[in-house]
């Protein structure tokens, strides 16, 4: 298990001092500008060589990502915008690191910032986020006090500025295109890329999208150096992660661990196990609401890290794992999540707009087994029609969960349509 | 839609939501004012008793220099945004399946029996409106429930009870889990970060 000297995010639970007192006694703002002194191209290497995958879900390889910037000032201002919008189904770590940890975040954003040279920092939080945001700004207002952000950052002679930018309720803001689009004053509907953000993001000029964990583990993993980051968890999947236990476990917790620790031993050691026992188990979403399910027999031995979750045909995803025991009805669990996807669809592309609708009220019919054993096939036919074929992901997360649930329990849905028929029939 | 009673009305910020305004406008760059619309928008509705009237996006939209179309597409985009009135106390209880796993559908019955509403629509007095809605990601907290800006987490039926009974007599229950909880730690005790100030880094 992860040594607690280990751990990245000291005030987790919220059970210390948040503020900037605080956060100094757990280490953070200590030796920044010495940070900043070793230079942009110290900072994206070392964060390069940590191992550093993004922690939105995608696991895009951080340090390179911010490469993707421009080396040398293009006479537009450059952005960090921070994606705070956390909503994907079952994932709540971002709200903790902000409302417990803040410091962290905005440090991350300084040096962050710095290394792929920006001029601001967009943090976009979403809006019934409301105390998490109070508690930010006042850790970017405490942080101006004390001249560690702003003009003269920390002393370095960089001048960099931090806001809150806060939406208003709309899953579909986590998409980077549709945040920029939101950012801007729009309704939040994702662009095509190419043009990326890195070219052509906030108002036409370089722009950077991390999300929050990504950011505020970043002064840590360049205080501890890199080396010690990539000493933790397995190759190409290093470091430690905040996991998301919730659903049916004896107690429901977040906590950061390393990389890579076994799921069974996630959910025994800190959330108390399976409600009723691991035996008990059916199936887990291990990485928020839109990655595919995985049944027990594959729970019993995967490592909760991207390579080893995309074996499996699921993914890492937020690492939000979302317990199910066999007291959970599995089909009822996906078509409430189709309800999700089809609420949260912005509408733009045809195949997400009218295939999140179509696949839910199917799914609402097998919940109770209303429907031709053959729709199982035309409903795979619909969803592998939507995914891929939009300009976002939303379109993927709404097939995904479907494909993992036909996958995995076809015959629990077969025996619920021909029970149905041999009831009728009687 | 009553058009008579729309066209009497006026709305415009008072000096404290102007001057928080003027604050938010000047975190966007020169020209870039559009970017202020949804914090404007949220200005708007708390002073506004918690909903958008027209007359509120078109004051907006005045403010901010933008058409007013652009503001109504916003305001009806997003889900915050209230295009009719609400209640006082503003119950929105999280039906997603994390929180449905832990028995969000006990809560949603209790509250409409404690509130004697279905969801959708306000209390008599005006005093409660009931929503039900999507993920607000305090899923290892859950059942959960926000009201106005504060969540109500990890509960139970007697807890959602004793929370809208306290509303009711217009006192504030305190936020948060309404277990022994403080936040998203795990019930049993700490199974990490069990030094007291927390670990240097």
């Amino acid at each position: 298990m992860l040594k607690d000297s280990d751990r990245i995010f000291n005030n987790l639970y919220g059970l210390n001092d948040w503020h900037l007192a605080g956060a100094r006694k757990r280490g953070d703002w200590d030796g920044t500008r010495e940070i900043m002194e070793k230079g942009r191209d110290w900072i994206i290497e070392e964060v390069k060589t940590s191992g550093l995958r993004g922690r939105g879900g995608a696991g895009f390889p951080s340090g390179l990502k911010w490469s993707f910037m421009p080396k040398e000032p293009t006479g537009r201002p450059h952005y960090l915008v921070v994606n705070a919008d956390e909503g994907e189904p079952g994932t709540c770590k971002d709200r903790d690191m902000i409302r417990n940890d803040p410091h962290k975040l905005v440090e991350g954003c300084l040096l962050a910032g710095f290394g792929m040279g920006a001029n601001a920092a967009y943090i976009y939080i979403r809006g019934e986020f409301y105390r998490e945001a109070e508690h930010l700004q006042t850790a970017i207002d405490e942080a101006y006090e004390e001249g560690l952000i702003g003009k003269d950052a920390c002393g370095s002679g960089y001048d960099f500025d931090v806001y809150v930018h806060r939406g208003a309720g709309a899953y579909i803001c986590g998409e980077e295109m549709a945040l920029i689009e939101s950012l801007e004053g729009k309704k939040g509907m994702p662009r095509l890329k190419p043009p990326f953000p890195a070219a052509m993001g906030l108002y036409g000029c370089p722009t950077t999208v991390n999300n929050v964990e990504t950011i505020a583990v970043t002064p840590t993993i360049l205080r501890r150096g890199s080396e010690w980051f990539s000493s933790l968890g397995r190759e190409n999947n290093t470091g430690t992660k905040v996991f998301c236990i919730s659903g049916h476990v004896n107690n429901p917790c977040n906590v950061e661990e390393e990389m890579g620790i076994s799921l069974k031993d996630l959910i025994e050691k800190h959330a108390g196990g399976v409600i009723s026992g691991w035996d008990n188990l059916k199936a887990i979403i291990p990485g928020g609401a839109s990655v595919p399910m995985i049944p027990k027999s594959i729970c019993d031995t995967v490592l909760m890290d991207f390579d080893s979750l995309k074996e499996v045909r699921s993914g890492l995803g937020t690492a939000a794992v979302i317990v199910m025991n066999q007291s959970a009805d599995v089909v009822a669990a996906i078509a409430r999540l189709s309800k999700f996807y089809k609420h949260e669809s912005c509408g733009q592309c045809t195949p997400c707009r009218e295939g999140t609708g179509w696949m839910w009220r199917v799914m609402e019919r097998l919940v109770v087994g209303d429907a031709e054993v053959e729709e199982i096939d035309t409903l795979l036919d619909v969803a592998s029609q939507v995914e891929g074929h939009t300009i976002c992901a939303l379109g993927d997360a709404a097939a995904w969960p479907i494909q993992g649930l036909v996958r995995h329990f076809r015959f629990e849905i077969e025996e619920r349509i021909n029970s149905r028929k041999e009831k009728a029939a009687a | 839609m009553t058009h008579q009673i729309e066209e009497i009305e006026t709305f415009s910020f008072d000096d404290i939501h102007k001057a928080e305004a003027k604050i938010i406008v000047s975190r966007y760059p020169e020209g870039r004012q559009a970017s202020a619309v949804l914090p404007l928008l949220d200005l708007a509705q708390r002073q506004n008793a918690g909903w958008l009237s027209t007359a509120a996006m078109n004051y907006v939209a005045d403010f901010l220099e933008m058409p007013a179309i652009r503001v109504y597409e916003v305001a009806s985009f997003y889900t915050m945004y209230n295009l009719k009135p609400v209640g006082k106390y503003f119950v929105q209880v999280c039906t997603t399946t994390p929180c449905a796993l832990r028995g969000c559908e006990r809560i949603l019955e209790t509250c409409r029996e404690e509130l004697g509403i279905e969801v959708g629509e306000t209390t008599l007095d005006n005093k409660f409106t009931l929503q039900e809605v999507e993920c607000l990601g305090a899923c290892v907290n859950a059942p959960m429930m926000q009201i106005g800006d504060d969540y109500y987490e990890d509960l139970d039926p007697e807890s959602t009870k004793a929370v809208l009974n306290a509303l009711k007599k217009d006192e504030v229950p305190k936020p948060g889990p309404q277990s022994e909880r403080n936040g998203s730690e795990p019930a049993g005790g700490l199974t990490t970060l069990t030094s007291k100030t927390g670990a240097k880094v």
